[in-house]
C-alpha cells in the first residue's frame, strides 16, 4: 500500500535535500511513496492572514486530489504544510457547513477520508521505533543531536500533535535515539525561529534563530535536527548573519531528520544532498566517524 | 494613556468575536500570551493589551496597531491561554479587518510579502521561492538584500528561475476568486 506524499514548495527549492533524503530513506524502510499529482501550495501564513476561506480551500484541493487518486493517507515533511493540511482536515470534519462551503470553492469534493500526517509522526506511528532500530546499520554513536520541533508540528496541540506534552515534545528525540545518537534535553525545542517573517523582518528572524543556536550550543549539541524547511532555512541559511550580529560564529550544522536517518540506515552521503547546506556538516560527520 | 470610551464600546468586541468565532470576553488579563510571545519585544501593544483594547471597543487603536502584522503565527499564545482564547486566530481576524477597512499599516513589508506570496500561488499554483525573494526585494526597494546569500544558494543549486507551475492553475485561480475574507461570511 502506497502512502500519499505531499512534498510542498520548498522541496523544489531551498529544502531540496529534505525531499531527496526522505525518498531515499523511505526506500530503505520499504515504504512506497506516491506523490499527490498536481498538488498546489498550502497557502502557508499569507493565506490565513488574508482570508479564512482561502486558507482552508488551498489545502483542501490537495486533500481532494489525494482522495481521488485512491490514497488513504497524505504525509508531508514540512511542518507548515502539515499544519495547514491538518487544520483544514480537522476544521471541515468538525463542521459540515464549512465542508460544503469550502467544497464549493474548491470545485472538487473532499470526503474527509484521509489520514493527514507529518513525516515525524509517520515514522513514530507507522514505522515504529523498534523497526527503525532494526534497520540501523551505522549507529550514530557519540552524536549529540538537539531535536528542534519549532511551532507548527506541535501547535495547536489538540489538532496537530501526537506528543503527550506539547511543551516538551519527545517523539523526534525517540527517533534520534533509535538511530543511536543522543538527544539532549534543551531549552529551545519549541521556541519560534521567526518563521514567515524570514524575508519581511529578517532582523527578528536573526535574533530568534540566534537564541536557538545559542541554546543548542549551551546543551553541547553537535548539530540541530529539524523537520521543517522553514526552520531549516532560518537556522542554516541565516547563520552567517547571526554570526555578524551576535559576534559568535556557531557553525552549528542543521540536519533534516531524514538526512540523519539516511546516514544511520546506510545511504551514501553523496545521495542525501547534505552538501547543499550553508553550514557544512562534513567536519562533524568525519569527526564522529560517519563519513 | 487615557482612552475615551463611547456608547458603541461593546460593538467592536462583538464584531471580532463573531468574525473569528472566538469569545474575547473571557480574557482576564493574566498575561500568559504576552509572556510566551517570541516577538513581543517589537510590539507597541502586547498581545494581552490588544485583547483588552478589543474588549473596550477601541477599534482604531487596535486596527492601526502593528502588533497583528508582527505576530509570527507561532500559536504559543493560543496553546497556553488558560481561558482557551485563540489569540492567534484573533490576530488573523485583525489583519483581515485592517486590510478590508483600509487602515494604515505600520509593517508594510509584511503586507507586501503576503501579497507577493499569494500572487505567486494564484498564477502558478505553487510558490517559487527565488521569484518571491527577487520581487519582494524590488517592491520594497531593498535591491541588495540577501545578495550574498543568494550567490551562495546559487552555487548549491537552490536558485531556480524555471516555472514550477501545475496543470491545475485555473482551478487554483478559481479558488482565489471564490474565496472571501471573514467579512463576507454572513453574506452567503
Amino acid at each position: 500500500m502506497a502512502y500519499g506524499y505531499y512534498p510542498g514548495c520548498s522541496a523544489h527549492g531551498t529544502a531540496k535535500e529534505y525531499d531527496i533524503s526522505t525518498r531515499k530513506v523511505c526506500v530503505k524502510l520499504g515504504i512506497q511513496l506516491e506523490d499527490v499529482a498536481d498538488w498546489n501550495c498550502c497557502g502557508a501564513s499569507p493565506a490565513h492572514a488574508t482570508s479564512e476561506e482561502l486558507s482552508l480551500a488551498l489545502p483542501l484541493r490537495n486533500l481532494a486530489l489525494a482522495e481521488k487518486q485512491g490514497l488513504n493517507s497524505i504525509m508531508t515533511t514540512c511542518s507548515a504544510c502539515y499544519n495547514r493540511l491538518k487544520v483544514a482536515h480537522e476544521t471541515v470534519k468538525e463542521s459540515p457547513e464549512t465542508l460544503n462551503r469550502i467544497n464549493d470553492i474548491v470545485g472538487e469534493p473532499y470526503n474527509k477520508t484521509l489520514k493527514v500526517t507529518h513525516f515525524v509522526n509517520f515514522l513514530f506511528e507507522e514505522v515504529g521505533l523498534e523497526k527503525l532500530k532494526e534497520k540501523v546499520v551505522k549507529p550514530l554513536e557519540n552524536v549529540k543531536a538537539a531535536c528542534y520541533y519549532g511551532c507548527l508540528l506541535t501547535r495547536p496541540p489538540e489538532l496537530v500533535t501526537i506528543d503527550a506534552d506539547p511543551e516538551n515534545p519527545t517523539i523526534m528525540d525517540g527517533i534520534v535515539e533509535a538511530l543511536g545518537a543522543e538527544a539532549p534535553d534543551w531549552s529551545h525545542k519549541t521556541e519560534c525561529c521567526g518563521a514567515s517573517l524570514a524575508l519581511s523582518r529578517t532582523d527578528i528572524v536573526v535574533r530568534l534563530s540566534g537564541e536557538i543556536l545559542k541554546a543548542a550550543r549551551f546543551a553541547d549539541a553537535d548539530c540541530i535536527v529539524v523537520a521543517c524547511p522553514l526552520c531549516y532555512a532560518n537556522l542554516d541559511m541565516r547563520q552567517s548573519q547571526i554570526a555578524s550580529r551576535h559576534g559568535v560564529d556557531y557553525s552549528l550544522p542543521i540536519l533534516f531528520i531524514s538526512e540523519l536517518m539516511g546516514i544511520a540506515l546506510g545511504v551514501n552521503y553523496d545521495e542525501l544532498g547534505i552538501d547543499k547546506h550553508m553550514v557544512s556538516a562534513a567536519n562533524m560527520l568525519k569527526e564522529k566517524g560517519l563519513m | 494613556m487615557i482612552y475615551q470610551l463611547n456608547a458603541n464600546v461593546r460593538n467592536f468586541g462583538e464584531t471580532i468575536s463573531e468574525l473569528s468565532g472566538v469569545d474575547i470576553s473571557t480574557c482576564y488579563q493574566c498575561g500568559k500570551c504576552t509572556a510566551g510571545c517570541p516577538v513581543v519585544m517589537e510590539m507597541s501593544h502586547t498581545p494581552n493589551q490588544i485583547m483588552r483594547l478589543i474588549q473596550l471597543g477601541l477599534k482604531d487603536e487596535v486596527l492601526s496597531s502593528p502588533t497583528p502584522w508582527l505576530c509570527a503565527s507561532c500559536e504559543t499564545c493560543t496553546t497556553r491561554c488558560p481561558k482557551e482564547v485563540d489569540i492567534a486566530k484573533i490576530m488573523d481576524t485583525l489583519r483581515i479587518l485592517a486590510l478590508k477597512e483600509g487602515y494604515k499599516r505600520k509593517e508594510p513589508n509584511v503586507v507586501a510579502f503576503n501579497k507577493i506570496f499569494l500572487d505567486s500561488i494564484k498564477n502558478n499554483g505553487r510558490l517559487q521561492e527565488t521569484k518571491l525573494a527577487i520581487v519582494f526585494n524590488l517592491k520594497t526597494l531593498q535591491f541588495f538584500k540577501d545578495m550574498m546569500l543568494g550567490q551562495k544558494l546559487f552555487k548549491k543549486g537552490k536558485i531556480s528561475f524555471s516555472n514550477d507551475s501545475i496543470k491545475g492553475t485555473d482551478a487554483v485561480k478559481a479558488i482565489f476568486e471564490r474565496s472571501k475574507g471573514f467579512l463576507n461570511k454572513g453574506e452567503r
